[in-house]
């Protein structure tokens, strides 16, 4: 059972890879997937340059940060999104924010991926007891509201940047293990693979030179797409207050550590929301025009 | 079929009854102790055991589980550790309050999806397709905290339109409703848009066009009722996802459903109201699974039951 996003990427009599030097041209013609390397690239350049493109410090909290009764200031010229509860310029804490996610969305999603990549080659290609054991733990995982059980998780382990990226990746390798699974089990299946196996090539050979590289579209598809679900998940937990920590800048706890105050202060909410959702949509939107890239089964459908 | 049933039911026992050890098993290894939560601060080590063992929390991991199972069996969920009461009584009052959230965030989803879904088919290739399109993304990608306070922000601080948080009356169920519909609606969008240019594409529509049938008796009368089935029939898948999204929408606007009691629970380690949430929930998406594939071959019936 495949979320309603599921792409069918299993579809029978798909071709095999096709040559890649294109992909990266076909991408960037496509103007929404052009759109969305240019917001990645834009939070790249915030995240890894955030020291040189503001003076503030992240977590300074400013004389001047504070109205006079105390309440964080609206944007202006000097604090260009304004300020927080605390008085800290939230240009700065949004920078320093992308570094967070995009680290979790990298190291999460990574973990995942591989994770998902492993459970579902291993049920795939050694089928047995194994692989119905594998899967069948995969179903149970599906049953589990994802949301719930990393808010358990998070709530079970002491929340730091690298455990928040350890719980979103253990929630979300299940759908990549589906997907794997399926197109594994069916590639094991076709003449090529059993001629390798007929003249001898050992599981691991035929695995790494013959299996991955069919897999490698759909591992970049969900790759892709998965940065958007982590980059979402994340934001979540820290809103929550069990995801990544304050003082540590995470686009998340910033909604969190001021929602008492957006009725007074809705930029408080607006920027990094919006920083959230600039950042998924980009994922989403490139991981759909490679799916239509390198799926050529799909292309023209959805 | 009946086979089949029986062994999805078994196979959905199964899934169950691993939800509940793992989650149970998750809580076991817990550092936070529920025992100093329910003594507090001031009680002595005399009184912290003797809690303990009153809630049989000294017994070995599987003779807690097996005692925690024997009265699931008969509907019992244990009783919360705080609020000092049944967690059946609890998430069964807090149960209709979800159950209506989630018929409002459905029909929100389905009527924005699939009218977009519709148009942007139709359309297909002009710029309204296109712009739909990326709404359908805008969707999918908003995290549903943010689309939350923003609605509150606005129809309900600046235009007091609707209550600010709360529950009881329809006005009360527009905001979170909408802001759970929001997600759902982007795949529904694509999806009705795939399966409406599917069914276009057919040989009966080709016919009913060639009959000189009006645009609008093709579109409603032929193409519609059939690219709406498979659309509809997600519902079942959908209810994983609205599990998920529960816990934030209903802190966010205050409504008193399951997944604001989960949440409270969480932070004071009411370890039997996390089970008994986690248990339902994994309950209802397991049974809209089986439910979305039960129907899946009366709507088509090239799809076969194995």
């Amino acid at each position: 059972m495949t979320s309603p996003i599921a792409p069918d990427l299993t579809a029978p009599g798909r071709m095999p890879v096709k040559p890649r030097a294109g992909v990266w041209r076909r991408l960037v013609r496509r103007r929404l997937a052009l759109l969305g390397l240019v917001i990645v690239a834009i939070v790249v350049a915030g995240a890894v340059l955030a020291p040189w493109l503001t003076g503030y410090d992240p977590n300074e909290q400013m004389f001047d940060g504070l109205t006079i009764e105390g309440s964080p200031l609206p944007p202006d010229a000097k604090f260009w999104l304004g300020t927080d509860l605390l008085g800290r310029d939230l240009l700065t804490r949004i920078l320093y924010g992308a570094r967070t996610s995009l680290i979790i969305g990298i190291v999460a999603n990574g973990v995942a991926l591989f994770i998902g990549t492993l459970v579902g080659v291993t049920a795939g290609y050694f089928r047995g007891w194994i692989g119905s054991a594998l899967m069948r733990f995969t179903d149970l995982m599906m049953a589990f509201p994802a949301l719930l059980l990393a808010i358990c998780l998070a709530a079970v382990f002491e929340p730091s940047l690298w455990i928040v990226a350890m719980v979103i990746a253990l929630v979300n390798w299940v759908q990549t293990a589906r997907v794997i699974y399926t197109e594994t089990s069916s590639l094991a299946e076709r003449e090529f693979i059993d001629a390798e196996r007929t003249i001898g090539a050992s599981a691991p050979r035929i695995l790494f030179r013959h299996i991955l590289p069919h897999l490698l579209p759909t591992i970049i598809v969900w790759g892709t797409l998965g940065i958007s679900t982590t980059v979402l998940l994340e934001a979540t937990l820290s809103f929550l207050g069990i995801g990544v920590q304050p003082p540590t800048a995470s686009w998340g706890n910033i909604i969190f550590e001021n929602q008492t105050y957006f009725q007074a202060a809705p930029w408080l909410v607006f920027f990094p929301g919006a920083a959230i959702l600039a950042l998924a949509l980009a994922f989403n939107l490139i991981g759909d025009a490679l799916r239509d890239i390198l799926d050529p089964t799909q292309r023209g459908r959805a | 079929m009946i086979t089949y049933l029986g062994r999805r039911l078994i196979q959905s026992l199964l899934i169950l009854l691993g939800v509940s050890l793992i989650t149970f098993a998750l809580l076991y290894l817990l550092p936070a102790d529920p025992v100093r939560q329910i003594a507090g601060r001031s009680a002595t080590p005399q009184t912290v055991e003797n809690i303990r063992q009153q809630l049989g929390l000294d017994q070995p991991f599987i003779v807690q589980y097996w005692r925690y199972l024997t009265k699931l069996v008969s509907g019992d969920l244990g009783r919360s550790y705080i609020q000092r009461s049944e967690v059946t009584e609890l998430i069964v009052s807090r149960l209709p309050a979800s159950l209506l959230l989630m018929v409002g965030a459905i029909l929100c989803e389905l009527l924005l999806g699939l009218s977009m879904g519709l148009i942007a088919a139709v359309k297909r290739g002009t710029a309204t397709d296109q712009t739909l399109m990326v709404a359908s993304f805008v969707g999918v990608s908003a995290p549903q905290f943010v689309v939350g306070l923003l609605l509150l922000y606005v129809f309900a601080v600046r235009l007091s339109w609707f209550p600010i948080g709360g529950y009881g009356t329809w006005r009360h169920l527009v905001l979170p409703s909408l802001t759970m519909g929001i997600l759902g609606a982007g795949w529904y969008a694509r999806m009705m848009r795939s399966s409406m240019i599917d069914v276009l594409r057919q040989d009966y529509v080709r016919t009913a066009r060639a009959k000189g049938l009006a645009r609008r008796a093709i579109l409603f009368r032929h193409a519609l009722p059939n690219a709406i089935l498979p659309v509809i029939a997600m519902i079942g898948i959908d209810i994983g996802i609205f599990m998920g999204g529960i816990v934030v929408v209903e802190s966010v606007f205050g409504w008193p459903g399951i997944g604001q009691l989960a949440w409270q629970a969480i932070q004071r380690v009411d370890i039997p109201i996390i089970m008994g949430v986690t248990l339902v929930s994994a309950f209802a998406i397991v049974l809209g699974n089986l439910l979305a594939d039960v129907i899946a071959p009366f709507i088509d019936p090239r799809i076969k039951l194995r």
